[in-house]
């Protein structure tokens, strides 16, 4: 308990938990919580003791509950999190994140000869190749992409 | 599922069962092919050739095959005169020729060019080649020479030489051989490996794949040897490219010590990679290899657009 202090609590909002060690900064790019308004709260804990991961990252974000998209560019990012929606102090709602078999708009293609990247009026789209460790493929060019932080819409 | 109204983008649309229905439609197209037996049963039917980037075979092949069985083409040939020149994305292009024609016939620079036509097109889409991406109906013809030759696709121990990193129809020709069961060896000078993944996928799908340096011992029991171009461009100087070419030739010589039933295929075109000694050879299946593009498209063709061949 005294470790979740750390942390202020909010009333209302998304707690991001079990972030692999050193990766809030990215999670906190995806959130885009330079755009949350001003008097919303945003919390950040690094380096955590966790018995699960050994060392986790904590984003506690106020006013704000994800949208399937960025809990699909969490998954991509942090496979280990867990997303808690609190409402009125509680927690209303708490899931480990989960990669869909497709995802849309979520990254770009790594390929610059891609069709995707040539201003054409599509989404980015890839399926998932495989799960362990995460690998995916285009849908359009088929290129195969296992690194997803550079790619990030 | 039938192939009536499918796309063709990638090999891996196909089923093992899918390439053989259409192998052997192709194999009952051949007297109609040749003009000694006539068919009618594209008539009224355009196909739309969109060719953005050159290409001579591959267009009027497509083109021979359709006016075969009595169809019609409308073609774009120079990207330099179209639309997209004035600036229009592929996808808009593409919605204009899904009115005009039946199915479209896509040769893009661009890898998804093909994926992308077929999303926004009702129309069947046909992939002629996607930058360095896919050319699914290249990998049909050379299984189609395969099949005439030996009668069957399974078992056989097919060699791919040369550039095995960026030639495309290699990749797609490993996968579709993987469906069938086929043993291959993999020849080529060491920056053209087979790229990882690739490789990955072949082992995936259980494939039967060996690497082996020497092109002599590769050929031991080999039935097929598959020569791909090594083009000047992926090496640094020209001493490096000479060397690493003439010793990845393909000339009497090397094919003394292969099986008397061995072929040898080439996607065409080719430069230096099979010496034209060979041309008079038993084993020289390549120009035969091209020859079967037309029944192999005019099958294609007939499927995609009627569920019918002949």
């Amino acid at each position: 308990m005294v470790r979740e202090l750390k942390v202020t609590p909010i009333r209302n909002g998304t707690v991001i938990d079990h972030i692999g060690n050193g990766l809030a900064l990215e999670v906190l790019r995806i959130l885009e919580v330079h755009q949350l308004d001003k008097d919303s709260t945003v919390s950040v804990a690094l380096h955590v003791r966790s018995s699960k991961l050994g060392w986790k990252d904590i984003v506690k974000v106020e006013n704000m509950e994800l949208s399937p998209r960025k809990v699909n560019a969490i998954a991509l990012i942090a496979p280990t999190a867990t997303i808690s929606i609190i409402r009125d102090s509680k927690v209303g709602e708490k899931r480990s994140v989960n990669l869909p078999d497709r995802i849309a708009g979520v990254l770009r293609c790594p390929n610059p000869n891609c069709i995707t990247n040539h201003g054409e009026p599509v989404e980015s789209e890839f399926e998932v190749y495989r799960r362990r460790p995460v690998t995916l493929r285009c849908v359009y060019c088929e290129r195969l992409v296992d690194e997803f932080l550079r790619l990030l819409r | 599922m039938g192939l009536k109204g499918r796309d063709l983008i990638s090999i891996r649309d196909l089923s093992r069962e899918e390439i053989d229905e259409i192998l052997a439609a192709s194999r009952r197209m051949l007297p109609y092919a040749r003009g000694e037996k006539h068919s009618k049963i594209l008539e009224n039917r355009i196909l739309v050739l969109a060719f953005f980037e050159p290409s001579t075979r591959t267009r009027l092949s497509f083109d021979t095959a359709m006016q075969r069985l009595g169809g019609g083409c409308v073609t774009i040939a120079d990207p330099a005169s179209s639309s997209i020149r004035k600036g229009e994305s592929l996808s808009d292009t593409v919605r204009m020729l899904s009115a005009y024609g039946d199915a479209i016939v896509l040769r893009h620079p661009n890898e998804g060019a093909a994926r992308l036509a077929a999303a926004v097109s009702e129309l069947p889409v046909v992939n002629a080649g996607d930058g360095a991406g896919q050319h699914p109906t290249q990998t049909l013809l050379d299984l189609a020479t395969m099949q005439e030759a030996f009668g069957t696709l399974s078992g056989l121990k097919v060699v791919l030489l040369g550039d095995l990193r960026f030639g495309r129809t290699v990749h797609s020709l490993a996968h579709a051989l993987a469906l069938f069961g086929s043993q291959m060896v993999l020849v080529s000078p060491p920056p053209l490996r087979l790229p990882e993944e690739v490789r990955e996928q072949l082992d995936r799908a259980g494939a039967k794949v060996e690497e082996e340096e020497q092109l002599h011992r590769a050929l031991r029991d080999a039935d097929v040897l598959y020569v791909t171009r090594i083009q000047r461009e992926r090496f640094g100087d020209d001493l490096e490219f000479a060397r690493i070419a003439d010793s990845y030739r393909v000339d009497t010589a090397v094919l003394a010590a292969a099986k008397s039933r061995l072929i040898v295929l080439h996607p065409l075109p080719r430069t230096v990679e099979i010496a034209p000694e060979v041309d008079g050879t038993r084993h020289a299946a390549y120009f035969r290899q091209a020859e079967l593009a037309v029944p192999v498209r005019m099958a294609l063709l007939s499927l995609l657009l009627t569920g019918k061949s002949g």
